[in-house]
């Protein structure tokens, strides 16, 4: 560690002033940071649902929810509390456990995936080394809970539409992961924490965006794909077919779906930001800034601001990306199942291979730019 | 024992249960679709016994090569052929199951066999690397086992043309079921007809 704040060092260090051994204070401090991170990944889904609402209805030139509290802020609450009290109802001729297991298959892995998502030098569940691959091995398991859904539904709509969404999510999983190596490629190492230090030589200008404008763009299209968000949600497509494989789901089953698609893409945004947008750097140094207004970088007054200021610009960062996704399932129209697929395999795919190619080039032509 | 050893006694019995009884029920069990699924249970447990052995890596690409491919195709085919077929029986069930017992009692004997002979203790508790596997990982790939990785590479696109040609029959001038010549104009159409003319 160089400099930031290390809170577990320093619980550890409270909790043994009581007399506890360190294991005892280890097992004290496991669960915190998870149920930090499980609470702060279901208030992101309130808040995601709230602003989804309130700009549809700004882009449909409606006022949105307005009553429950102020500009309707506890909406998404009374929605959730709507799903939580409904009746549990599983099909006569339904498969009960594969029914029940399908929506926990597909909710897991997307919060488990959450332990890697850094907001600070130290602010993670835990710095694991391989890092960004353990998301891409996790994400890998959803297609599984979708199909088991989808067959287990006993209706042949959901079946399909199972299938769909599993073959959606397949296809676009190749190209997600051949940008995100094109990252690894440049920062030589797996590990989201090194992958935000290694941009945060120069601020903005260090940004990886700039240096992988092509992964970026293939990155957010093949998330956006990922998390079943128009222009790419056929597997749902409200409007148009049968529900999917979420068509006889009812209640809290359906919840989870419905949690498991927000939270994907508010951790879709946040991998966004920390992959190309400088994760919690703020745009200009805060070094700099310190040096320049003659503060102690190390001082802990200056550690803990600096710390919130990283909070605040990952979420800030996620959630302008989580707006433009917004935006974007309100004003673009849907795409049909083979151009999508071909866009994924067409289209995607090769461009992710070349960039990945180019990356490589560059790499051994300017270490310096692009990580030695 | 402290508590870190409790904690890996734990997960590791657990695991090992899983794998077993996931193993069993995939033989056993009546449903193609559960067995599929069970199978996936399997892959995932014993990628938890690779992150008990400190091969996070390993584990990593255990869930996505086996999960997140092998076993999602595996579930894509039985759901796309959901034919319900009765299966002819077998005449001489008595002795393939005696051939098929034996070749099965004789890989468990050279499995026993490797676990006594071989040395399974390390030189130095600090051999293990953990983090560093990757990196090592990726230095044994592109040196002493380049030929055998280009080789399963070669293999794969093998079982893709071969998957492709049997896929698109059009490729074809003959039918390879029925030996017709095929129809070029329509890609889609089945190799039999749907509705056959009766009168």
């Amino acid at each position: 560690m160089e400099y930031g704040l290390d809170l577990e060092y320093s619980f550890n260090e409270f909790l043994k002033g009581f007399g506890l051994s360190s294991e005892i204070a280890h097992i004290i401090w496991l669960p915190l940071p998870m149920l930090l991170v499980l609470v702060a990944a279901v208030v992101g889904v309130l808040v995601t649902v709230w602003l989804e609402r309130k700009i549809s209805a700004a882009a449909q030139q409606r006022i949105g929810p307005e009553y429950a509290g102020a500009l309707g802020v506890l909406q998404p609450i009374a929605d959730g509390l709507k799903l939580l009290v409904k009746e549990d109802i599983i099909p006569a001729k339904a498969d009960g456990i594969l029914f029940t297991a399908g929506p926990i298959l597909v909710l897991v892995p997307v919060i488990l995936s959450w332990l890697i998502v850094p907001f600070g030098q130290n602010l993670l569940i835990s710095n694991v080394g391989i890092g960004i691959f353990l998301w891409i091995a996790l994400s890998s398991i959803q297609p599984i809970g979708l199909l088991m859904s989808g067959y287990a539904s006993n209706n042949k709509y959901s079946l399909l539409g199972g299938l769909r969404a599993a073959a959606q999510s397949i296809s676009y999983e190749i190209p997600l992961a051949l940008s995100v190596l094109a990252i690894v490629l440049m920062t030589n190492s797996l590990s989201t924490v090194d992958i935000v230090n290694q941009q945060s030589g120069a601020g903005i200008l260090s940004w990886n965006i700039w240096r992988q404008p092509v992964g970026f763009i293939v990155f957010w299209i093949c998330a956006l794909a990922e998390c079943e968000r128009l222009p790419f949600d056929l597997p749902e497509a409200e409007e148009e077919l049968v529900a999917g494989y979420q068509t006889e789901y009812a209640g809290m089953k359906f919840a989870l779906f419905y949690l498991g698609s927000y939270i994907n893409l508010i951790l879709s945004a946040l991998l966004v930001s920390i992959l190309y947008l400088g994760g919690w750097g703020f745009p200009i140094p805060v070094e700099l800034i310190a040096k320049f207004l003659n503060l102690p970088i190390n001082a802990p007054s200056i550690q803990v601001f600096t710390a919130s200021i990283g909070i605040v610009m990952t979420v800030l960062k996620a959630y302008l990306l989580v707006f433009i996704a917004i935006l974007l399932r309100w004003t673009t129209p849907r795409v049909r199942i083979d151009q999508l697929l071909d866009l994924g395999w067409k289209f995607l795919l090769p461009i992710s291979l070349a960039n990945l190619l180019i990356t490589a080039g560059l790499k051994l032509a300017f270490p310096q730019f692009f990580g030695g | 024992m402290s508590i870190a050893i409790t904690t890996q006694f734990i997960c590791f019995t657990v695991l090992s249960l899983v794998v077993i009884i996931g193993a069993l029920g995939v033989v056993l069990l009546e449903s193609i679709v559960y067995s599929a699924f069970l199978l996936g249970g399997v892959f995932m447990s014993v990628a938890g016994l690779y992150l008990l052995l400190n091969a996070s890596f390993v584990a990593a690409a255990q869930v996505l090569v086996y999960v997140g491919a092998v076993n999602v195709l595996i579930i894509f085919a039985i759901m796309l052929v959901n034919k319900k077929e009765d299966l002819k029986p077998i005449n001489d069930i008595k002795s393939r199951r005696v051939i098929s017992t034996s070749i099965c009692l004789t890989l468990l004997s050279l499995l026993i066999r490797v676990d006594l002979t071989n040395v399974w203790s390390l030189s130095s508790p600090q051999n293990s690397i953990g983090e560093e596997s990757t990196i090592r990982i990726g230095e044994h790939l592109f040196s002493d086992y380049l030929l055998p990785f280009e080789v399963a590479s070669v293999l794969l696109l093998m079982a893709m043309i071969g998957a492709i040609v049997l896929a698109r029959r059009d490729v074809m001038s003959k039918d390879i079921s029925t030996g017709l010549p095929v129809d070029q104009e329509l890609i889609e159409k089945s190799s039999e007809p749907l509705l056959t003319n009766k009168n």
